[in-house]
């Protein structure tokens, strides 16, 4: 097997199941934090106790998933090193910057964290346990904006010179500020929110469907409804400058994800379909002139296709896929928070219906598969490089032995976290059901 | 010139943080999980959970901040450490995530549960223990190269007496940290019962650890002499670190002063652990990689000291507010908040 034998195939596949498992409680670390706040700030403002006992749950459930997501970070932030030694050999001199900083964005988020979680009951002005979010939620947010200008760093390499095969010159602002970092923050951060929101809303619709508190649930489903909503229109509008960020500087990545081969005009857009010979794309979808409308704006401007680049430098096809399962949930998602929005608002039936809620229960879900196939195209589409021009996985990779065997070991880690955090979870909340924790508010007791 | 020695020294200073946090937090956790097999976990679990939940986060920080730091200041070690480590990192990296993950899953989720009590308690001891095989791995010896690439020879490692010794000081070095300080909180809370079992611990293990410390200064005449003598022209260094060690015990056992105890064990640890850097210089793995010219170029090391200002002035206040509010906080440790 080629997992054993050949350590860059290895190593790949190590790293693409460290941030497929870690992406999940990475999401969740950026995105809770800010909804925490916005149910927390609603409760002291209304007075109402139900948004306040959200943001408490929430709070609960969220420690749990932030230990999983720190040892998984940790986890990731060594292995950079013990897999690709020759990229952070170079990336150490150019990009060591924004991981240094993240370390302490992170710092400052889990000492603020760890005092919000203790001093519920600890101040007399509510708001000024409220104000301890802010730093948290800003560390979050931080944390995710400097791991990514790491990624794309190695999208569009910038800020040195490679003369004779040594790094000069180097400007380790330049390499921080790189085309594709505006773009691909942006995304990320949007992403989170949206996510967590919808999140949050499968959740309630669950509850809602097994006939909970009413009441609790109907608040908590129509809050992250609409911040989902916003997070996903926003989503949308920063993909579409994605694209045309990678019409301009990764036209590779933009052709192969659209199976777009031979330069033209008003390209169409291909969603799903199989490839047949002659790289005929059968039972696709074709938007006409929309992959032009993508890449620049307009619907007669020039595509280049995937033809002009060599051969071994043109990312593996399936990135197709993954970019249309983002897409097409992202797109399911908006039209699903659009309507019931607007069906609350006039009272249209069948947005409170069980089938209705049985999607945003699904919502939820594909979400998150939908961050991760995002994370699978932009790391597949950038194959074969490590460091987009400049340096090949191959070049990158460990020459150790036994790197299959690592993934077998984090395989098995990953599946006893991911089981224990569900385990741990759903007892926490069965334990400590709203109703009984709504009592204790009212009576005045801590939890 | 001095960018390394500021660089390396930050490092180092990092490094002796998560030694001592890291400690008292492996520590307690496994004297948590002995507590419970031996049926005496109404005497410490209390004081330990009210310790530990606020500040077990900020721990991973000091690790994490250190293998950051050095790839940023000494790209090269990027590369060597980074392919020879491939196993003993995996694994330690492994423990990490058990102990981080359960010991969340057993405070905020089953409180009481004994199997992820134990679970954490081990992990956590194991840790120190794989993280110290890199202390063992910089001393020379242990790596060759082929191909021009770094290997790592496994077998002479796992035979080589200085592996072992520095794995038994590493756990000695845990046990007995955490038991000092615990000493000290657990009197700050007023629990005479924990207090007296936590100190019978610190006085077990302060005598395994001096003899397993000075022990390695021998293994080191035999594996690496150059630094052998580094060691003993810094004698003065070790020296105060054994008087601290003997005033440190002298205060336990006089049942007196805990608080100063602690803060003589931190400078008996500070002189020892810096000693012994010193003496390594300029090596950071013998005989492949030097701080001088493994460095990064001044562009980023200079960055790097100002993020490093810059974060630290940020930090400090904050670390300040989090003891304020637990550490040092009377009606918190005394379970009143």
């Amino acid at each position: 097997m080629t997992l054993f034998e050949d350590p860059a195939y290895a190593s790949r596949m190590l790293t693409l199941l460290t941030l497929s498992f870690h992406i999940i409680y990475a999401t969740i670390g950026v995105g809770v934090p800010l909804m925490i706040m916005i149910a927390q700030w609603i409760g002291i403002k209304n007075n109402d106790n139900h948004y306040l006992l959200m943001a408490r749950r929430w709070a609960k459930g969220f420690v749990v998933t932030v230990a999983v997501g720190v040892v998984t970070g940790t986890i990731i932030g060594l292995q950079l090193s013990l897999l690709w030694p020759s990229f952070m050999e170079l990336a150490g001199n150019i990009i060591a910057m924004p991981l240094f900083m993240e370390v302490f964005a992170f710092f400052f988020e889990a000492i603020f964290l760890g005092i919000y979680l203790y001093t519920w009951d600890r101040f007399d002005n509510p708001k000024k346990h409220l104000l301890l979010l802010i730093p948290v939620a800003v560390g979050g947010g931080m944390s995710a904006y400097f791991i990514t200008v790491v990624n794309s760093f190695m999208n569009s390499p910038a800020g040195f010179d490679i003369i004779g095969g040594d790094l000069v010159n180097a400007n380790p602002l330049l390499a921080m500020f790189t085309v594709s970092m505006p773009t691909k923050v942006a995304h990320v951060l949007s992403t989170a929110y949206m996510t967590i929101a919808f999140m949050f809303a499968a959740i309630a619709a669950f509850r809602l469907l097994q006939k909970k508190n009413q009441e609790y649930h109907k608040k908590s489903l129509h809050m992250a409804m609409k911040i989902g909503l916003i997070f996903a229109v926003a989503t949308a509008l920063i993909g579409d400058l994605s694209g045309k960020y990678l019409a301009a500087y990764q036209p590779e990545k933009l052709a192969a994800a659209e199976w777009h081969f031979e330069t033209t005009t008003e390209a169409p857009l291909v969603m799903w379909g199989v490839l047949g010979e002659d790289n005929e794309a059968k039972y696709a979808l074709h938007v006409p002139y929309a992959l032009s409308i993508l890449a620049h704006g307009l619907p007669n401007s020039e595509v280049i296709g995937l033809e002009e680049f060599p051969a071994d430098e043109q990312p593996p096809l399936v990135i197709h896929y993954f970019f249309d399962t983002m897409v097409t949930i992202g797109m399911f998602m908006i039209i699903l928070s659009l309507l019931y929005w607007f069906g609350m608002r006039r009272k249209w039936a069948f947005v409170e219906k069980t089938w209705y809620r049985w999607l945003i229960v699904a919502g939820g879900p594909l979400s998150f598969l939908a961050i991760e196939a995002g994370w699978w195209m932009a790391e597949v589409g950038r194959q074969p490089w490590i460091l987009r021009g400049l340096m090949t996985i191959e070049e990158a990779a460990t020459t150790s032995d036994y790197v299959g065997w690592m993934f077998v070991l984090f395989a098995v880690l990953y599946f006893i976290l991911g089981v224990g955090t569900v385990v741990v979870l759903s007892y926490m909340f069965r334990k400590n059901p709203v109703e009984k924790d709504l009592e204790r508010m009212q009576g005045g007791e801590s939890s | 010139m001095i960018l390394e020695i500021v660089g390396i020294s930050v490092l180092w200073l990092f490094l002796f943080g998560y030694i001592i946090v890291g400690s008292i937090d492996y520590g307690a956790g496994f004297f948590n999980a002995y507590s419970i097999v031996t049926g005496r976990q109404h005497i410490l679990s209390k004081i330990i959970q009210r310790y530990l939940s606020p500040v077990w986060e900020v721990t991973n920080v000091f690790f994490v901040f250190f293998f950051v730091g050095i790839v940023g200041f000494f790209p090269q070690s990027a590369y060597y450490f980074g392919t020879i480590l491939l196993i003993p990192g995996s694994l330690a990296l492994v423990l990490l995530a058990i102990r981080g993950s359960y010991y969340a899953f057993e405070s905020y989720g089953k409180q009481g549960h004994k199997g992820y009590a134990i679970m954490y308690g081990l992990s956590g001891l194991l840790i120190p223990a794989s993280l110290s095989i890199v202390l063992t791995i910089s001393e020379g010896g242990f790596v060759f190269l082929e191909d021009g690439n770094p290997v790592l020879d496994y077998s002479a490692l796992f035979y080589s007496p200085l592996t072992w010794s520095i794995v038994v000081l590493s756990i000695a070095a845990v046990l007995y940290i955490s038991a000092v300080f615990l000493t000290w909180y657990a009197n700050e809370t007023g629990d005479k019962d924990a207090t007296n079992l936590m100190r019978k611990y610190a006085l077990s293990w302060s005598v395994p650890l001096i003899i397993a410390a000075s022990g390695i200064i021998v293994e080191l005449y035999f594996h690496n002499e150059t630094h052998f003598e580094n060691l003993l022209s810094l004698w003065w260094m070790f020296a105060i670190s054994f008087v601290l060690w003997i005033l440190t015990v002298v205060l336990i056992w006089k049942r007196r002063n805990y608080g100063t105890a602690f803060w003589l064990l931190t400078g008996q640890f500070a002189f020892a652990f810096f000693g012994y850097g010193i003496a390594h210089y300029p090596y950071l793995l013998y005989p492949h990689i030097s701080i001088h010219e493994g460095f990064t170029n001044p562009a980023m090391a200079i960055s790097l000291i100002v993020v490093f200002i810059l974060g630290m002035a940020l930090l400090i206040p904050s670390l300040y507010l989090l003891l304020k509010l637990f550490l040092f906080d009377k009606n918190y440790i005394k379970g009143k908040k």
